[in-house]
């Protein structure tokens, strides 16, 4: 489980994260939501350890979140340009020598499913390829956490498609959890089990996404415009 | 392929829907092995987790049955289905009164263009 307590993140007098607070229990695929600037990185950053926050802590299965914790958590960063010197090849080499948790042949497999070379350098392939390798090196650690910022964006909707496909298919509902950000609510939606919307750097909404649909008779991307819109008022 | 889902439904309940629906037009049949729940959950492009409760709910409605170490299977009891087929037919019919009814149409009315149908007309 992670557990987000209060955090808060300030770059000089900007305030990107206020009083951030929620849990995400194990076994569960989170879908992170807001718009560009919302902090849905940074907050993403400071869960994987690559950040400290200004105020408040994380804890994963009760234990104190810091670089550490980069061992139990495959972060998978919104960077196009990833390694692009390597081949798939040779960036999953080199993940192997990274992450005890890391399985090359694994890895393989997973690119083997979303169809991608592995004898191209990164920088010589199309920017869903390169998406598409990300994702293989990332599924091919065999971690607790998956924390994914954006790994769906900027993709045709067949290679989104087939991103949504792989990650369902190699990863295991009942040990591991998934929380990733999204801008592609209405695509990713049936692969969630609930989503946290971001506004301003505060956590405006919450909830699972059946509820979503029979509580308030709406699809995810409706609630959400509606829930922006009402955040927009009160900002006002 | 991944499965577009209606707006104001909850997804388990569409895939119980279209697995049922499988059922009553016969590619599915009585005894037929169900993909594992994994299996489905990539194909429709829904979590597992959704999928998992697709499943608990078809065997409570006691349209499928799991055996231990084989899978989830249609059930083998041919009454239950010839009662899914009828609580299919007459909640489609409800619901298509029910739009009519919204609109202002009688009863009559839908009865008359039906039984036009029926003629050929």
């Amino acid at each position: 489980m992670i557990t987000v307590d209060k955090i808060s993140k300030k770059y000089g007098k900007k305030t990107v994260l206020s009083d951030v607070s929620f849990t995400i229990p194990k076994g569960k695929i989170i879908g992170l939501a807001g718009e560009n600037g919302s902090g849905k990185s940074t907050l993403l950053k400071i869960i994987a350890g690559l950040l400290h926050p200004t105020g408040g802590r994380v804890q994963l299965d009760g234990r104190r979140a810091n670089r550490g914790s980069a061992e139990h958590i495959a972060y998978l960063p919104d960077l196009d340009l990833f390694y692009p010197y390597f081949t798939g090849e040779e960036l999953f080499r080199y993940y192997d020598t990274q992450f005890v948790d890391f399985h090359y042949d694994k890895a393989c497999i997973v690119a083997q499913f979303l169809n991608i070379p592995l004898d191209v350098k990164l920088k010589n392939m199309s920017k869903g390829s390169r998406g598409r390798v990300k994702m293989a090196a990332t599924l091919g650690r065999d971690a607790s956490y998956y924390l994914m910022d954006e790994p769906f964006s900027g993709f045709d909707p067949l290679v989104r498609e087939n991103l949504i496909k792989g990650l369902i298919q190699f990863t295991d509902s009942e040990t591991q959890t998934i929380f990733l950000s999204t801008h592609e609510i209405r695509e990713v939606e049936p692969l969630l089990d609930s989503i946290i919307v971001l506004q301003k750097g505060k956590i405006v909404g919450q909830e699972e996404i059946e509820n979503i649909r029979e509580i308030y008779n709406q699809d995810t991307i409706t609630w959400l415009k509606n829930l922006l819109k009402e955040g927009d008022k009160v900002g006002q | 392929m991944s499965v577009d889902f209606l707006k104001d439904k909850p997804i388990y309940q569409q895939l119980v829907d279209r697995i049922c629906g499988d059922i009553i037009r016969g590619s599915l049949k009585s005894g037929d092995r169900l993909p594992s729940v994994r299996e489905y959950a990539v194909e429709a492009g829904v979590n597992a987790n959704t999928m998992q409760r697709v499943y608990k709910e078809l065997e409570q409605l006691d349209i499928t049955e799991t055996k231990r170490g084989q899978g989830t299977f249609v059930t083998e009891n041919r009454e239950r289905l010839a009662e899914l087929r009828e609580e299919m037919k007459l909640g489609l019919v409800e619901s298509f009164i029910h739009n009519m009814e919204s609109l202002g149409f009688t009863q009559r009315e839908m009865i008359e263009v039906l039984q036009a149908k029926e003629r050929g007309e």
